[in-house]
């Protein structure tokens, strides 16, 4: 499992990673370890997929135009409508849920026009209607996620 | 926002690199000075283009595999008070406004809750909901069955 060095690096760094030149070194002093210490350890989590990325986090809508959209599948069809949809690079992640609509897709596009021809195409290619839930406000309060180590 | 900004959050999106100077590294491929990318950084972050500058945790590799959208029906009138509150409670990642679709989709409240047991998911939902007591006429949660697909936020061209 996951050491103490790399425990703290998950849960600390949720908000505020340095915008320095060596920021691994700030980071190292401001907990008491080597700047190799803390490469190793974000060079392992992220090898073991604990940390998706390391970087800057740009909220919805603030670059392009992007949309979550919804469709109702028949079951024996969801795997190969999934995969025409998967298909479009606009398509940034895809997920199955137990509802009747139970394809959830968020699309990303440099501006409006572009947006609606690539869902015109979607809904050309797959035979499927889809619903249209655009962000009309993000209550985003939260600057991290408290990861707690019980187990 | 110009040139220079997308190409900085292009080149970062896939994630800084794990090399002791990462923001030199992003400016020699972009061909201008570390200073800049740092000062044009610090400005978007200013400007609310960068939220934050962050290590992302994979919730779902770390044991959270219980994720759970859940979704409420509340009076337009009410929409900005009880996203506010909801927003601020440390399981939910997300909360978002979106529209209705009558008479198939009633709900117009997102909010993203993650929990390591069904157990756990399920007070969260409890939680939420005494919150919002009468002020939602109905929700439901939908748990995602499989990933079909994710990837980092990328900028295509049409």
């Amino acid at each position: 499992m996951l050491n103490p060095l790399q425990k703290q690096l998950l849960n600390d760094f949720q908000q505020d990673f340095p915008l320095s030149p060596t920021p691994y070194s700030d980071i190292a002093k401001s907990i008491g370890a080597s700047e190799q210490e803390v490469l190793d350890a974000l060079q392992e989590l992220k090898k073991l997929d604990y940390i998706s990325r390391i970087g800057p986090i740009v909220p919805p809508n603030k670059l392009g135009c992007s949309m979550l959209l919804a469709m109702s599948v028949p079951e024996e069809q969801l795997q190969s409508v999934a995969q025409i949809i998967n298909q479009f690079q606009e398509v940034n992640h895809n997920y199955q849920r137990e509802n009747r609509f139970n394809l959830w897709f968020v699309l990303i596009a440099q501006n409006s026009s572009h947006l609606e021809a690539v869902i015109a195409e979607i809904e050309s290619e797959t035979g499927f209607k889809t619903m249209r839930l655009p962000l009309l406000a993000d209550f985003f309060i939260n600057l991290g996620f408290e990861l707690d180590w019980d187990d | 926002m110009d040139m220079i900004d997308r190409k900085i959050i292009q080149q970062t999106q896939a994630g800084l690199p794990l090399s002791p100077h990462p923001y030199h590294e992003i400016a020699k491929t972009l061909n201008i000075k570390v200073e800049l990318v740092m000062q044009r950084i610090l400005a978007m972050q200013r400007n609310g283009i960068i939220r934050r500058i962050a290590a992302v945790p994979n919730h779902y590799r770390l044991g959270y595999k219980y994720n759970g959208m859940t979704v409420w029906d509340i009076d337009d009138q009410y929409i900005d008070e009880m996203g506010a509150q909801i927003g601020q409670l440390d399981f939910v990642s997300h909360c978002y406004h979106r529209p209705r679709h009558l008479p198939d989709w009633p709900f117009n409240l997102f909010a993203m809750a993650h929990s390591k047991t069904e157990q756990g998911i399920k007070t969260q939902i409890d939680e939420i909901s005494s919150i919002l007591g009468s002020y939602s006429r109905g929700h439901d949660v939908l748990y995602s069955t499989r990933i079909l697909k994710k990837t980092g936020l990328r900028i295509t061209r049409p």
